[in-house]
């Protein structure tokens, strides 16, 4: 087999991996924007938040220290544990991602019910700051490791069977095979819950039509609690992946940014679309890397992921599972 | 204060009207200046099919979504059931038991027939989410009775063929149906029907109320309905509120509503001269 060829087959496969990465973070935006017409901008600050949380929970530092130092001249830092378990952490930062679900429905949306959606956008956007203010006063603003005990670095069990193969081995994270299973489980579980539960129907009621569903007894106020608290719970899931690859910080945030091609690719309505969308953006801007980049100087992938959302914008808006826009006249 | 209390009686067709089920009280809804219902009162029995009805504009629709919970009165009192109901929203009236549907349908275009209709099961639906999850048994036999219930309206209203259809694909005569019965899954203690008739061709009018009558006499379900067709209401109904510009101006069996000066002037106009 050629040379080329199997370096192809290692970039897809790494590609198929970030891809999945990316959908993690596009499925928060899909939850939200389904159930309420909301695009909600401040999804990757969600994860950025969500990870400094679960790291100051795990190292037992007290939220707000500086603050209460500053304000009552003590020299708060840890509390007088310092390494909570992982599971307990995790637990215990979707308790406080409900909390801000609860409080984002009770203060901000709550009173903007009929606005319109470009309303609505601002104050994802208002949002976003607070949030990542609220974050830094929190947690502080260095840069932290998270570490919740997931494998990391290269996997030799493939390494070894492709260099069988091939005589040359591939280079995969374990990391991202375990962000795959994990997304995997993630979309298997949202799907499940949106067909068999009670809750998950009401969801989906809610999504079609607002009117109806109040009419069959849904509460709109507790649905977008729920959606807003699934979108923290996966955007922890995305923080946690993002944040053992890279580290916790501020930049994290930006990976809202690579959500929005796939999204674009994807549909903004589509659970299905958006792991398709991702898997369409980490594989494409992975091989065309590889195959033109070289010719023109390489770091496409910065670019190339808006490039293709851009050609789909053109040609199918509505995105590949995207909801059809008729427009009656 | 309480509502009003009838004798029960037995109809010709041998329906039983009950006592008072539901009472409207000096009702007055506003919008900014504009008086939508001026101090309107009327009762609704157990059992019967009741009537409210006139011209456009007549705010017929402003009074349902008042019963409904849609439009919260500046003044006046609503008792249901004995107790008077404090103000409450659209979720909570459906949970009491109000259940309707919409002049211009409100459906899940999204779901299959099947699916909208289920959702009219939602607060039948005990088991939390964790039930599900743990118990498969008895979310399964819950789900199961649901289910049936669903069947069994879908039979009723004979809308077998369209069970798996996307509801968006259906015609307007079938998506009133499918509305309706979604309504009647929830098996409420009252039945709203807002202009059920309404864009309907004549035979689809008459399948209509065939459904309205039939409904009322298998399920012992009180129906309140919204029309502006006279004809049509006058045949069904067992009393008959009509409105005109806000205020009542007629309330009675079709047959007195009929012979009433006013309701007549409003309906046909008066002679000027």
């Amino acid at each position: 087999m050629p040379d080329n060829l199997i370096f192809a087959m290692e970039v897809t496969l790494n590609g198929l991996m970030t891809g999945v990465m990316y959908a993690l973070v596009a499925l928060g935006f899909v939850l939200i924007y389904k159930a309420s017409g909301i695009f909600n901008y401040s999804q990757g600050v969600m994860a950025l938040f969500a990870a400094m949380t679960l790291v100051g929970i795990q190292e037992g530092r007290v939220p707000f220290s500086h603050l209460i130092n500053a304000i009552f001249g003590t020299s708060l830092h840890n509390f007088a544990w310092n390494s909570v378990p992982a599971l307990l952490a995790i637990l215990l930062t979707v308790a406080v991602m409900v909390l801000f679900a609860w409080a984002v429905q009770k203060f901000v949306f709550g009173h903007l019910v009929g606005q319109e959606p470009i309303i609505l956008f601002m104050a994802t956007i208002g949002l976003a700051y607070f949030l990542e203010g609220m974050a830094d006063l929190m947690w502080g603003s260095e840069i932290r490791t998270l570490d919740v005990g997931l494998p990391q670095g290269l996997n030799t069990v493939i390494d070894d069977t492709t260099y069988g193969w091939f005589g040359y081995g591939f280079f995969i994270d374990n990391l991202d095979i375990v962000a795959s299973i994990v997304a995997a489980l993630l979309v298997a579980g949202l799907v499940a819950f949106a067909q068999y539960t009670k809750q998950g129907r009401a969801m989906r009621a809610v999504a079609d039509d607002h009117q109806a569903a109040l009419s069959v007894g849904i509460s709109l106020n507790f649905v977008w609690i729920l959606v807003w608290s699934l979108a923290g719970f996966v955007a922890l899931v995305a923080g946690i992946m993002w944040g053992s690859k890279s580290g916790v910080q501020f930049s994290l945030s930006l990976i809202a940014l690579k959500a929005l091609p796939v999204l674009m690719l994807g549909g903004f309505t589509s659970i299905p679309g958006a792991i398709v969308g991702g898997l369409i953006i980490g594989v494409g801007e992975a091989l065309f890397e590889f195959a033109v980049g070289p010719m023109i100087g390489g770091a496409t992938e910065n670019w190339f992921a808006y490039v293709l959302a851009l050609i789909f914008l053109v040609f199918r808006p509505q995105g590949l599972f995207g909801e059809k826009i008729i427009e009656r006249v | 204060m309480s509502m009003m209390q009838y004798q029960p009686y037995e109809t010709e067709d041998g329906r039983t009207i009950g006592n008072t089920l539901m009472e409207m009280k000096n009702i007055t809804l506003r919008f900014g200046g504009v008086v939508a219902i001026k101090d309107i009162s009327f009762d609704i029995r157990e059992g019967e099919i009741r009537a409210i009805i006139g011209p456009n504009g007549a705010g017929k629709s402003s009074m349902l979504n008042v019963v409904s919970g849609f439009y919260n009165p500046q003044e006046g009192e609503v008792w249901f059931r004995g107790e008077k109901r404090p103000q409450m929203r659209p979720f909570e009236v459906a949970r009491l038991g109000i259940a309707r549907t919409f002049q211009n349908i409100a459906l899940f275009d999204g779901m299959s027939v099947l699916d909208n209709i289920m959702t009219g099961r939602l607060n039948f639906m005990k088991s939390t989410f964790v039930d599900q999850a743990i118990w498969w048994g008895k979310a399964e036999r819950e789900e199961t009775a649901n289910r049936q219930k669903a069947e069994e309206i879908i039979d009723f209203l004979e809308i077998q063929a369209i069970r798996k259809t996307p509801v968006g694909r259906l015609p307007y005569g079938l998506k009133k149906r499918v509305e309706l019965a979604r309504a009647l899954v929830a098996e409420p203690k009252l039945l709203l029907l807002d202009e059920p008739m309404a864009g309907m061709n004549v035979e689809e009018k008459e399948d209509m109320s065939r459904f309205i009558l039939d409904v009322n006499d298998e399920f012992g379900t009180t129906i309140a309905l919204i029309e502006h067709d006279m004809g049509v209401v006058m045949d069904i109904s067992d009393r008959v509120v009509v409105m005109d510009y806000g205020k009542k101006i007629g309330d009675g069996t079709p047959d007195e509503v009929r012979s009433n000066q006013e309701v007549i002037d409003a309906y046909l106009g008066v002679a000027h001269d």
